[in-house]
């Protein structure tokens, strides 16, 4: 019998073909004849199209050219809203839209062909930040300027104002943020009249991009197959893009008579191109009472959201949902707004608008805690939700919640009091030139799709049991260094009892999975392995109710029964669809109800150093302390906190995108630069484990974002503890924070 | 790859004197190609004017680390990790080495080459102000002989330099006089790896016993069209001692010898701001220990 | 236009792996490129053509380098070992091994060049403190993990190298 295997740190199920050199990504892949694919982008931010020029001294007979008009199907990439085009026809709406694709077989000759491709744009004035968006300076999306709105709305926040015997007023905002996975986009794509389309490519959702190729091509779903290989990291950056690039592909595949096509961006490409975190702007205006109890919170959040809808009314209304954090707070108002400007549209990047609005929040409670004249943990555990209290939306917690025990957990590891004294008491006396200070933030994050999202889904997993007792799980959740396949393949092992080599994951094929729904929102443990654990339970009581296995079990009779049952009937698979736990209830229209099946809940602390002659900041020291229920491994787990706390130091302290007329003009890795191994402090990683009831593997719940929310808040309160400035925007650049120490002076 | 590499060619001439004839012949059709970790670059990003290159990292008399009683004499082709493995090197010109364990990650350091980062003429290399500092010498050569220049006058404007078309970079020489110096390098490039500097700062300088300023020299990188040795300030403070008046005047001297922009990097204002805090601070460090300080070096 | 390449093209002998190869190529082309598409070694990534992510990273001559960087023509008589040299066989080098039980690998871009990277270092510093470690991978970027579970698996390969020795 197997001893458990959740909960230790099995080998990484691609381990080995990763550390060889062996995994195969897309741009490791060649078929016979294929071309090369490049793209001709829009050279202005908004216009009417005048003109396309074919430059001399290329032979533009030997290459394939599409435009819009040579799209079978409808000129939109289907998400949400049908507002993108694939190929701009006349109008373009920001910098780097796509216009025309061109392909050949010559990888040197088609980057010649496409700088020799002019295109002449009739400008068109054109809107560049969210300010001048909300004024409407110009009209470019709608008849407003606004892709999506939200209200949340408990109590009756209005009648707090007179009540309070305090009200703290606080504006933040954060910049784009580049989610720079080492892989760039790429994809290659087959397409024919007799067959269909089939892509190959870097993704996270292969079902997205399917349904978005049916649209495109007008085809039905069974000729449209979409195949996700080895994917060299997402976060959320390939959530929506392979849809564009995938189709981009198939029309080049379709139009050079079903000849495979290629396209792999290149860095600048990439950068310039696809979507990156969504800036933000946040409002909020509390009420507390002397006692330092929240009376009211009253949140006005803002996204930009780029030229086109796409994702940004789902990033929009997480960023809503966790604006007012892990609080209990009796009147609540948030209003919020996804708005159009003319840059490439932002999308999903992990947290999903989260990051943005629990940074707001996060700074600001630290605020009101010196207004009330409380430590900015005192002021906390007074206000910390609790089990049987209501979030924002009035979603009643029904889980065990301490969020003042990891506090105390994360205090007692960082030794912050002694800190906090002992760095103030050092900053004021010194005249050295480093400034030291700790701060930290509480928050939650929801796993799962918001609302009544998982149950629009129905996602459904499939297991394969095989003749040689393999068990094959059939899910359309990818693998992009998370560990889905590692974690899966638990879930599978411990609920049959059988070895974890036994179990194996389908590649990711629309062919020959089902759609388990998209790799996004934290859903993928919870929710997806769920369902991997229902349905390998299904072959075994198939083998059971068949009389070929009994209560209990060795490997050897599983893979005997295996044999016996394959023999005799055929193939053995078992097939589970998702049904929302019992309870749970979701109002779109008010927007309230309970909007995750369950959250995790963390307190990060950050110790800094601020270099007074550089205005540099060094993160000296971070522990991460939460509670996600169970950890189904403990490495894997850490990995992704200590990745996220990586990318949220990013986020805070390095990576700014220098904006142009609409345009990244610092789109190389030289120029945005991400942490180097040099740079991060140790990530200290702490977990605590409450078992969630409707989890799988003794109640996982979700992990991959939570650890992007905390950082930002935490390093910014740590900034403002060294030295006294209150900073209220990310990325805190050098060149500002020596202004806002000029300022003080 | 952004640029159509058939348009590009680099040849490998068997010796020094084939590539210095070829360039005599052709004196602009051809230039000097090294590590290429600079031009690499530029040809991926399809932004490389020139079209031919000759390949000189095989040439033997551009190479290697020569240690006289006078002077230390650099190939031009010693990569940064040479220089960081010099005893010599180590021992006596800190900055240099410094600059050189700054300069991107390991592989680039392997790669990229001292003289490349002269020729290459960048205002925000790491190299050129350790080596102003030092006083360095350069060699050029030609088919029609050698000749010396010094490097403060090498560079007089963005990317231009006293070197002909046909003559090549043969060696560095540095002085070995000041191994007693107190220096101070700090390249400041947002995140301590593989940056590209927004202010480069190299500094040395000898206090007497009497406390006055005997020997100073500041140098800038990356606040100037070219990189900046800042003789001015040098002059203020020549024997005096460092009051905070000295180093008050010496700090807004400096400032007016170098011209910092706004880029998408930085900004003019805090390349000012910086330049003058790091020097403000060399001198207090120097005022009150005599001894070195900020990134040991 | 072929025929325009093959004019300019050069022949360049060196060893890959520990095999001598002859390879014909344009004198500036990447050793990237080559490596990836005239021998198939596609181990090695690329990830920003610029010399900045070190995903590229091969060992000349023992020393590691960003091959985008590299052209071609000047690994004449180089001895070049990518990812796909690492490994003795089916035995896995210790850093190999290392980084699967530590967690150093995520999402496996990064991957192959980071490993080479630690072996190189290892090879120069068998001992390396912790701020070896971050300086001797500085190259490579990782978005991923954050680099501790890296960190842990260089840890632990000079452990088991210690053992070895």
């Amino acid at each position: 019998m197997q001893t458990e295997i959740v909960g230790r740190p099995v080998p990484r199920k691609e381990g080995r073909s990763k550390v060889t050199g062996a995994a195969r990504y897309v741009d490791d892949l060649r078929m016979p004849g294929m071309l090369y694919g490049a793209t001709v982008r829009s050279p202005a931010p908004r216009g009417r199209i005048r003109a396309i020029t074919f430059g001399e001294g290329v032979p533009w007979d030997e290459f394939t050219i599409v435009t819009a008009k040579d799209i079978p199907g409808e000129n939109a990439v289907a998400l949400i809203l049908l507002d993108q085009p694939y190929l701009a026809a006349e109008f373009v709406n920001h910098t780097e839209e796509p216009i025309l694709l061109l392909a050949h077989e010559d990888k040197h000759l088609l980057e010649k062909a496409r700088r020799a491709v002019s295109v002449e744009v009739e400008p068109l004035p054109a809107v560049f930040t969210l300010e001048e968006s909300l004024a409407a300076k110009e009209i470019i999306w709608g008849e407003d300027n606004v892709f999506k709105k939200y209200l949340v709305d408990k109590g009756n926040v209005d009648e707090v104002w007179d009540k309070a015997d305090l009200i703290v007023e606080g504006e933040y905002t954060t910049g784009a943020q580049e989610q720079l996975y080492i892989e760039t986009n790429g994809v290659i794509a087959v397409a024919n009249a007799d067959e269909g389309v089939t892509v190959w490519g870097s993704m996270q959702c292969p079902y997205y991009v399917h349904k978005a190729l049916l649209k495109l091509f007008a085809l039905p779903a069974e000729r449209v197959r979409v195949v996700q290989c080895e994917t060299g990291g997402g976060f959320g950056g390939k959530e929506e893009y392979p849809s564009m690039i995938g189709g981009h592909a198939a029309l080049l595949s379709l139009k050079a008579g079903g000849r495979p096509v290629k396209i792999i961006y290149d860095r600048a490409e990439d950068m310039a191109a696809t979507t990156k975190r969504h800036p933000s702007r946040t409002r909020h205006r509390t009420a507390v009472t002397r006692e330092g109890k929240l009376l009211g919170m009253e949140i006005e959040f803002v996204v930009d959201g780029g030229a086109y809808a796409t994702l940004s009314a789902v990033v929009l209304s997480r960023g809503t949902i966790h604006a007012a954090g892990p609080y209990s707070c009796p009147n609540v108002r948030i209003r919020s707004r996804a708005v159009a400007t003319n840059v490439p549209p932002h999308g999903a990047f992990r947290g999903f608008g989260a990051p943005q609005s629990i940074f707001a929040l996060e700074r600001h409670l630290d605020k009101v805690a010196e207004a009330v004249g409380l430590s900015p943990e005192e002021f906390r555990r007074r206000n910390f939700i609790r089990e049987g209290e209501t979030t924002a939306t009035k979603q009643v917690i029904k889980e065990r919640v301490d969020m003042a025990g990891l506090l105390d957990r994360a205090f007692e590891l960082t030794d912050y009091q002694s800190k906090r004294e002992r760095f103030a008491r050092e900053n004021a006396e010194g005249n050295g030139t480093q400034k030291r200070g700790i701060g930290f933030a509480s928050f939650m994050h929801g796993a799962g799709f918001t609302g009544s999202g998982e149950d629009y889904l129905k996602s459904i997993v499939g297991a394969e049991a095989l003749a040689d007792g393999r068990v094959r799980i059939l899910a359309a959740s990818t693998e992009i260094g998370q560990g889905t396949n590692t974690i899966f393949a638990q879930i599978a092992s411990e609920a049959l009892r059988i070895d974890y080599d036994l179990i194996e994951m389908a590649q990711p094929d629309t062919g020959n999975v089902p759609d388990s729904g998209p790799t996004v929102a934290s859903r993928t443990c919870m929710i997806v392995g769920s369902l991997v654990e229902s349905a390998v339970l299904g072959l075994r009581q198939t083998l059971q109710g068949a009389g070929l296995l009994t209560e209990s079990y060795t490997d050897g009779e599983w893979r005997e029964a295996c044999r016996v049952y394959v023999e005799q009937f055929g193939a053995l698979k078992s097939f589970s669809q998702y049904k929302p736990p019992p309870g749970v209830r979701w109002d779109d229209e008010k927007y309230e109800g309970d909007a995750y099946g369950a959250f995790a809940w963390a307190v990060y602390v950050a110790e800094v150093t601020v270099d007074t002659l550089t205005y540099e900041v060094r993160v000296d020291d971070f522990v991460a302390v939460q509670e996600v229920g169970k950890v189904v491994h403990p490495i894997l787990a850490a990995g992704q906190i200590e990745g996220g706390v990586a990318q949220a130091i990013g986020f805070t302290l390095y990576e700014n995108v220098v904006w142009q007329n609409g345009r990244m003009v610092n789109n190389q890795m030289t120029n945005y630069v991400m942490p180097t191994s040099a740079d991060l402090p140790p990530i200290r990683v702490y977990f605590e484990e409450q078992p969630y009831e409707y989890g799988p593997a003794g109640g996982a719940k979700g992990i991959g974002e939570l650890p992007m929310d905390g950082g930002a808040p935490a390093i910014l309160n740590a900034i403002e503890h060294a030295t006294g400035v209150r900073f209220t925007h990310v990325p805190l650049m050098p060149e500002a924070l020596m202004r806002g120490l000029g300022e003080s002076k | 790859m952004r640029s159509y590499l058939p348009d590009y060619h680099l040849r490998a001439p068997k010796t020094l004197s084939d590539a210095l004839d070829l360039l005599a012949r052709e004196p602009n059709v051809w230039r000097a190609f090294a590590g290429g970790t600079d031009l690499m670059v530029l040809l991926e990003f399809g932004v490389l004017p020139h079209k031919n290159f000759l390949s000189i990292r095989h040439l033997p008399e551009l190479k290697g680390i020569e240690v006289t009683p006078e002077h230390v004499s650099l190939g031009a082709l010693t990569t940064y990790t040479e220089i960081q493995r010099h005893d010599v090197m180590r021992r006596e010109f800190p900055l240099l080495c410094a600059a050189a364990r700054e300069t991107g990650g390991i592989a680039i350091q392997n790669r990229g080459t001292l003289g490349g980062n002269i020729v290459n003429a960048s205002p925000a290399a790491d190299s050129p102000p350790a080596l102003l500092v030092y006083d360095a010498e350069l060699e050029l050569v030609s088919a029609n002989g050698a000749r010396w220049v010094e490097y403060r006058n090498f560079h007089t404007g963005y990317k231009h330099m006293k070197m002909r078309a046909d003559e090549l970079l043969r060696r560095i020489h540095l002085p070995r006089t000041t191994g007693d110096l107190k220096t101070l390098y700090r390249k400041v490039g947002t995140r301590k790896a593989q940056a590209i500097s927004k202010i480069c700062f190299a500094a040395g300088a000898r206090v007497s016993d009497d406390g006055r300023v005997r020997d100073a020299r500041i140098a800038l990188g990356s606040v100037a069209p070219t990189v900046v040795r800042c003789a001015r300030a040098e002059q203020v403070l020549r024997d005096q001692t460092l009051d905070e008046a000295t180093i008050k005047a010496a700090c807004a001297t400096m400032a007016q010898e170098i011209a910092p922009i706004d880029d998408m990097r930085s900004t003019a204002e805090y390349r000012l701001r910086v330049a003058a805090n790091l020097l403000a601070d060399f001198l207090s460090t120097l005022k009150t220990d005599g001894g070195a300080s900020g990134n040991p070096t | 236009m072929s025929t325009t390449h093959a004019t300019r093209e050069v022949e360049v002998k060196c060893t890959i792996n520990g095999a001598p190869q002859t390879l014909r190529a344009l004198p500036l082309a990447r050793l990237l490129d080559v490596l990836r598409e005239d021998l198939q070694l596609t181990g090695t990534k690329e990830g920003c053509g610029e010399g900045e992510c070190g995903a590229c990273s091969v060992l000349v001559d023992g020393e590691l380098v960003n091959s985008c960087l590299v052209p071609v023509l000047q690994v004449e008589g180089a001895e070049i070992k990518t990812i796909e040299g690492v490994a003795g066989g089916a035995e896995l080098h210790a850093v190999q091994e290392a980084f699967i039980e530590c967690g150093g690998a995520q999402c496996g871009i990064c991957t192959p060049g980071m490993v080479l990277a630690a072996v190189s270092l290892l090879a120069h510093t068998p001992q390396p403190t912790d701020a070896d470690i971050r300086n001797g991978l500085a190259g490579n970027l990782c978005r991923c993990t954050g680099y501790m579970k890296i960190f842990d698996a260089v840890v632990r390969a000079c452990q088991r190298e210690g053992v070895k020795a």
